[in-house]
């Protein structure tokens, strides 16, 4: 699904903020991806989600050379990528209904099919009485479920969230990492990152570790458990 | 009633740019209004002309003096007979000489005609076919009546296709500056608007819109506001028309056209608009679309 051979970021002229990233991510896994502010968590996702090009290194996605992708075909392979970004990226001036139904619109749905489609997904997140809220009316946590349901509305094969439960409390961030697992459940490739140690001892996943810009791959929270008797 | 709602996904409709571009649209669409509506008055005035004087023919036969000269009305025969005789001539009439009185009239008095020191020519109205050889005849003329000359208006004629051909030249020059500076504000505007939303095509890009997606958000922007500007412009030209129309009215000098369109010229001019329109939207989705082909 997702492979990194030596991949190397920097911004501008600044100094590398990844590093000879190199992993492998087989299709229909789940990741967290982890680390201190800084460590360079939302770099690598804007990497995944065809944000930036990569300085170095070689990026594969659903079994493409990104290198030899062209600009013009771009469009359809982030159309198979569901993003909840850091800070929402939610347009102000839309409703929350048409928010969501941006990604849908723009893969072409029949109008019909896209308001009963967001209107269900906003109903599911618990935003039913909420579809024509503009953003700013909406509470951060509102604002989030927003966010995630566009992230998944045209279930995308690779899901990435960059702390998407930043601002929401523990029993609603559950919620919507409950809609994760679905999404993964159906076949997606799941990458959230997070530091809320909460939610990534409650869904035992495997970890992607940042630590200055390079990466350490940490099993899942339940097989560290079991050797945490011995030095780490 | 959500899907007739006019939803855009850039917040295009608060940029100042906005207001600027229609506003620019409406005096764009009123100048070439304007513009073409002149040329077609005064291509019309020429038509009207050309065909109220081509195929008229004016022989003069003045007065002379001196020894042998034969009096007026023998040459004026002689060039009738003549006249009648040529194949191609469809008729051959002596304007009354009460008529020719009132032709130099405004010129020379009223009792101009009268004088009898005062060589006024008798002025024979041929009509001809078109394709008679008129330099032929006159030339004929000329050999067998003294004192006759012959005026085809060839270079009257002349002289109104060329003003004609002129101001339509003019017309066109000020359509083709008025809709190169509409262009221009439109690509202007365009850009403004890329660069103050340039976040949000971003976004959009991130979530996998084509550059088609995001231009057709210009391109509907773009046609709603020169829509209605093109609208204002063409109903103040069309207000224009009308008071220079009435205006015209009282004036009593035949030689100015009478500043009149009909419905056909009314419905072409209503079509100026909609090519601006359509100009102003190729434009945008070109302006779009080139810039960001430089974005990731
Ligand atoms: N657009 C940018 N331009 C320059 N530097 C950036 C940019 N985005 C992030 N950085 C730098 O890259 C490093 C990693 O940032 P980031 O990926 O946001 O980390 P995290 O998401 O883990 O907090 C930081 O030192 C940050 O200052
Ligand atoms: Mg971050």
């Amino acid at each position: 699904m997702i492979r990194f051979e030596n991949v190397g970021l920097r911004y501008g002229t600044g100094p590398e903020v990844l590093r000879d990233i190199s992993f492998s991510l087989p299709p229909g896994s789940f990741h967290f991806l982890t680390g201190a502010s800084g460590a360079g968590k939302s770099s690598l996702l804007k990497l995944m989600y065809l944000a930036h090009r990569p300085t170095r290194g070689l990026i594969t996605l659903f079994d493409r050379d990104m290198a030899s992708v062209p600009r013009t075909e771009l469009p359809a392979m982030r159309r198979r990528i569901g993003v909840v970004f850091q800070d929402f990226q939610l347009l102000d001036h839309l409703s929350a209904l048409d928010n969501v139904a941006l990604p849908l619109r723009m893969a072409g749905a029949p109008e019909a099919e896209v308001v009963e489609q967001c209107a269900e997904l906003l109903r599911w997140v618990g935003l039913g009485n909420h579809l024509d809220a503009r953003p700013p009316t909406l509470s951060g946590g509102q604002q989030q479920r927003v966010a995630i349901a566009r992230s998944v509305i045209n279930r995308p094969r690779l899901l990435l969230a960059d702390e998407p439960t930043g601002n929401v409390d523990d029993s609603i961030g559950m919620r919507l990492l409950y809609l994760f697992e679905e999404l993964h459940k159906l076949g997606a490739t799941v990458v959230i990152a997070t530091h809320n140690e909460a939610l990534i001892r409650r869904f035992d996943h495997p970890r992607l570790h940042l630590e200055h810009g390079q990466l350490h791959a940490l099993p899942p929270h339940s097989a560290r458990v079991a050797v945490s008797t011995g030095p780490r | 009633m959500r899907l007739l709602r006019n939803r855009s996904d850039l917040p295009l409709a608060r940029d100042p740019s906005a207001r600027f571009l229609s506003w620019i649209t409406a005096v764009m669409v009123y100048l070439a209004t304007l513009a073409f509506a002149g040329q077609m008055m005064v291509s019309d005035m020429a038509e009207r002309w050309d065909s109220g004087l081509a195929g008229g023919v004016t022989v003069q036969v003045v007065p002379l003096v001196g020894p042998g000269a034969s009096p007026v009305a023998e040459r004026v025969e002689t060039a009738l007979a003549i006249l009648r005789g040529t194949p191609g001539v469809v008729s051959a009439t002596t304007l009354p000489a009460a008529e020719t009185a009132r032709l130099i009239e405004p010129w020379l008095g009223a009792d101009a005609a009268a004088d009898p020191h005062l060589p006024v020519p008798t002025v024979i109205d041929v009509v001809v076919e078109p394709g008679t050889d008129v330099a032929a005849l006159g030339r004929r003329l000329d050999a067998a009546v003294p004192g006759s000359s012959l005026d085809d208006h060839a270079a009257w004629l002349a002289d109104l296709r060329a003003f004609a051909g002129a101001v339509e030249l003019a017309a066109l020059a000020i359509v083709a500056l008025v809709g190169g500076a509409g262009v221009m504000a439109v690509v202007f505007a365009v850009r403004t608007g890329l660069a103050i939303h340039r976040h949000v095509v971003e976004l959009l890009h991130l979530m996998g819109a084509t550059d088609r997606y995001v231009a057709r958000q210009f391109e509907s922007h773009v046609l709603g506001l020169c829509l209605g500007g093109g609208l204002a412009g063409l109903g103040l030209a069309a207000a224009t028309l009308a008071g220079i129309h009435r205006a015209s009215a009282g004036l009593r000098a035949s030689l100015l056209p009478d500043f009149a369109l009909t419905a056909a010229q009314w419905g072409l001019l209503a079509v100026v608009p909609l090519i601006a329109c359509a100009l102003a939207v190729a434009t945008a989705r070109l302006t779009v679309m080139r810039t960001l082909e430089t974005m990731p």
